[in-house]
């Protein structure tokens, strides 16, 4: 399974849907992808991940730098996954303390709208 | 005991096969399915650590996998030829801060997923040897 990616905006949020493999071959596209939105003044990131089979240490990588890129805007790149597989990578390297994690993206999209 | 040696050229796209064949070589093994995940992680993240060390270091040196069903351990050596530095897991800052640094991050999951984990830096190369416990007899269904 490769990596398909897409996005869209919705209101002040810019939703990168993600799905397939982030490893060490794929994830240059994901960063640039993440690149090219904050360069076009995309500050307001959310990262469905649902549809994601496996996330490596490269692809949390690729994920901190973006988050660095938006916060230099003020802006926040959050993320929504449930899998319990995705999860524990996230729990193993104490990032879940760093990225505001969801459970759909409604749910993100409501404590996006709270946080305005 | 049995032995399934692959080497492959230092590309990131074939991390993927490896971390493939090492799934389906636990799964064999007798590794139990729930373990099966963090076998493909753990391989994985060995795997990309060694190709982006070639890069810099060795690009046309082949990585090594050697995967060994071992008296009820399923056990992984990848080694490089790259030469190491005594690379230490760099996680969260005090705080809970963003990460300064990712260099070592993927040892740090390593050692987070495998059952045992031994990292074995050296001026010729790194080897880490990683294992899980695997059924005695393997998969009694082949």
């Amino acid at each position: 399974m490769d990596l398909k990616l897409d996005h869209h905006s919705e209101d002040n949020l810019t939703i990168v849907d993600v799905e397939g493999e982030i490893d060490v071959y794929t994830a240059p596209r994901l960063r640039e992808l993440l690149i090219d939105l904050v360069n076009k003044g995309n500050f307001h990131l959310l990262v469905n991940m649902e549809k994601v089979d496996f996330l490596d240490s490269t692809g949390l990588g690729v994920l901190v730098g973006g988050l660095k890129r938006v916060r230099a805007h003020d802006g926040s790149l959050e993320l929504v996954c449930t899998q319990e597989r995705i999860l524990k990578i996230f729990r193993i390297t104490g990032l879940t303390k760093v990225f505001g994690i969801y459970a759909s993206v409604e749910e993100a999209k409501e404590a996006h709208g709270r946080d305005k | 005991m049995a032995t399934v040696e692959l080497t492959f050229t230092a590309l990131p796209a074939h991390v993927r096969t490896a971390r493939l064949v090492a799934t389906a070589i636990a799964r064999r093994t007798g590794v139990a399915e729930e373990l099966l995940d963090e076998v493909r992680l753990a391989v994985g993240e060995a795997c990309s650590r060694a190709v982006e060390a070639h890069r810099l270091h060795c690009p046309a040196e082949p990585v090594r996998i050697d995967l060994r069903d071992d008296g009820g351990r399923f056990e992984v050596t990848v080694t490089d030829s790259a030469p190491s530095e005594d690379v230490k897991p760099d996680l969260t800052e005090p705080n809970g801060g963003a990460i300064p640094e990712m260099a070592g991050l993927g040892i740090a999951v390593i050692a987070g997923l495998a059952d045992e984990v031994e990292v074995s830096p050296g001026p010729k190369g790194m080897r880490i040897r990683m294992s899980w416990p695997a059924s005695p007899n393997g998969l009694t269904v082949v």
